[in-house]
């Protein structure tokens, strides 16, 4: 399996959207070199701005810019993107529907040794809750550049979520990727699990696991958020006997309550399960892995989570 | 014009403002008069001579922008859109009621003339800059002109603006400070006190003037004087009256967003010309 940097396909592709479109203006707090936006620096430094460690200027700047009729992108590791500049997003950006897009890089626990400070796993809620914007978590490299191509011509704020690591392709350079779109990753008979971000590949784990047991998985990429397709989810959730939610982030609030909340309305009454983080901030850890393994966020317990529904 | 004609006339326009303040705050219901009222002299000089702006031609790219960062005081930008015809005097009525184009705060996407979404202080520096910014980019010759209020100067997030503005060389943004000395639940000295403003700015490497806010001519002096500034961006820190022409509501925080009692309401229609002795 081919892995690849979310983060550098990011900066890459915000570079070729610059190209494409003057109109693309930069909005960074001193982390460029993490979140990569530092590459849009060198290609276009007239509209780079660099705004120093002052989350919510940047996003009420970014604001301004827009209003101008700039297309800005802003900058900071997720947890500092929606929280700290939470306010400002809400109400310049969010309220008269700007064409604002905020990169939450280093989200989840992938920035795993800056612990509970630096790790965003709220993030998503946070995001959802707000009128008029857009939720995205790519799941891979792949994906990534697809999403920040159709953000540079999308209307209304969006909020992106990008993962610090390489992680696993899955997703097709063939694919006609839309805002919006649900994604099966792998067909399947018995169960599906619905995934976003990293626990996509977590979940083609399982399903391999499942698939020694003649247990066959759906794995579907969720990987907008909002607004979410619920016709799609409830078309694909009716043809299984179960389904399990896989996520990095809090299990409340993000992709775990908007599937339920999506199957609920809908009467999908199958047995439905979590694998997320069970409302707990992170911590630090040597590497990434450990890290996910220790919130239990691994292919063996989406395969435990579906082993239960079916029995 | 000649230059006492104009000041006249300005004058006249911010007395306007105060009657439709009055009439938009009536009776047994709060309104934001004495913010409002602070920043009527600095709103009609702007609105009404020295911005380059066209109701007829609203979204005109090389038009100049005014934000209200204190978007309590929307009373007073209200007031000046309706003079001038963005839309008709007779939505003033309608102001903070439930389908009104007029909000409690000013909202770009109900009211024609209104720039960006203000009122949760400290962002609207922050949003000018931005503004500002992008009209470089784009090599436009307008200008950002911006109301911030002393107590707002507590908000954090005017400082970052401050210092970017410097960072950032923004001589096409002009900030105003409307300094009155209160805020919502009292003195801003008793509260978080915010002096020496004109200090602070001088220290984040802003061209600093300092006036009285309720003289149109030192408005417009400080306006030309802010137009030849090269390099930095300009705050004009305007010493002013809350509650300014309304005689119970002057200096005192009570009115920040009060209630008038009918005598009051009665008491201010004299003193602003609207009945007789």
């Amino acid at each position: 399996m081919r892995i690849e940097s979310l983060r550098e396909a990011y900066g890459q592709a915000l570079v070729k959207a610059g190209s494409l479109n003057k109109d693309i203006v930069v909005l960074e707090a001193d982390l460029g070199k993490s979140t990569r936006s530092c590459l849009f620096q060198e290609a276009y430094p007239e509209r780079y701005f660099e705004m120093g460690i002052a989350e919510q200027n940047m996003a009420s700047t970014a604001a301004g810019l827009a209003l101008a009729g700039k297309i800005p992108f802003i900058h900071s590791f997720a947890v500092f993107a929606s929280g700290r500049a939470y306010d400002q997003i809400r109400q310049a950006i969010s309220i008269p529907g700007l064409n604002v897009r905020i990169c939450g890089s280093s989200c989840g626990l992938s920035d795993f040794g800056d612990g509970s400070t630096h790790q965003a796993l709220e993030d998503v809620a946070l995001m959802r809750v707000i009128p008029n914007m857009t939720v995205l978590v790519p799941a891979d490299a792949v994906e990534t550049r697809k999403m920040v191509e159709a953000m540079a011509e999308y209307k209304g704020p969006v909020y992106i979520r990008i993962n610090r690591n390489e992680l696993p392709v899955y997703t097709s350079e063939d694919l006609q990727y839309r805002i919006g779109g649900i994604y099966t990753i792998k067909e399947g008979q018995d169960v599906v699990i619905f995934a976003n971000g990293v626990m996509v590949s977590k979940a083609m784990e399982a399903a391999e696991l499942l698939q020694k047991e003649g247990i066959s998985a759906e794995v579907v990429n969720v990987s907008t958020v909002k607004p979410l397709d619920a016709d799609t989810l409830v078309e694909k959730a009716k043809r299984f006997k179960a389904a399990v939610v896989a996520e990095e982030h809090n299990i409340m609030g993000g992709l775990c309550s908007a599937v339920a909340e999506a199957l609920m309305v809908n009467n999908v009454n199958i047995p439905l399960n979590f694998v997320a983080v069970e409302d707990k901030f992170g911590t630090s850890a040597s590497n990434y892995e450990e890290l996910l393994e220790h919130y239990g966020l691994t292919a063996d317990n989406i395969y435990n989570k579906v082993k239960k529904l079916l029995a | 014009m000649q230059a006492k004609e104009l000041v006249e006339f300005l004058e006249g326009k911010a007395l306007q403002l105060r009657r439709h303040i009055l009439e938009m705050v009536g009776v047994g219901k709060a309104g934001h008069l004495g913010g409002s009222s602070s920043c009527a002299e600095i709103v009609a000089a702007l609105y009404f001579h020295w911005m380059k702006i066209d109701p007829e031609n609203q979204h005109d790219p090389e038009r100049d922008r005014f934000l209200l960062s204190k978007g309590h005081a929307a009373l007073v930008q209200y007031a000046a859109l309706a003079e001038l015809g963005y839309f008709p005097v007779e939505e003033l009525k309608k102001v903070k009621t439930l389908g009104s184009m007029l909000q409690g705060h000013p909202d770009m996407k109900c009211t024609p003339g209104i720039e960006a979404n203000t009122g949760s202080l400290g962002q609207g520096l922050s949003i000018a800059l931005g503004m500002a910014l992008g009209l470089r980019l784009d090599g436009r010759k307008s200008r950002v002109f911006v109301i911030i209020g002393d107590g707002e100067l507590a908000e954090g997030q005017i400082w970052e603006a401050a210092m970017a503005a410097s960072h950032y060389k923004a001589d096409n943004l002009v900030a105003f400070v409307d300094k009155n000395d209160v805020q919502a639940t009292g003195p801003v000295k008793e509260m978080l006190d915010s002096n020496p403003v004109a200090d602070k700015w001088a220290a984040f490497g802003w061209h600093v003037i300092e006036i009285d806010g309720h003289s149109v001519k030192e408005i417009l002096d400080a306006l030309e004087e802010a137009d030849k500034v090269k390099g930095q961006p300009t705050v004009i820190v305007a010493h002013t009256v809350k509650g300014k022409a309304f005689s119970f509501a002057e200096h005192n925080a009570a009115f920040h967003n009060g209630v008038l009692t009918q005598e009051q309401y009665l008491t201010a229609k004299r003193e602003l010309g609207l009945l007789k002795e």
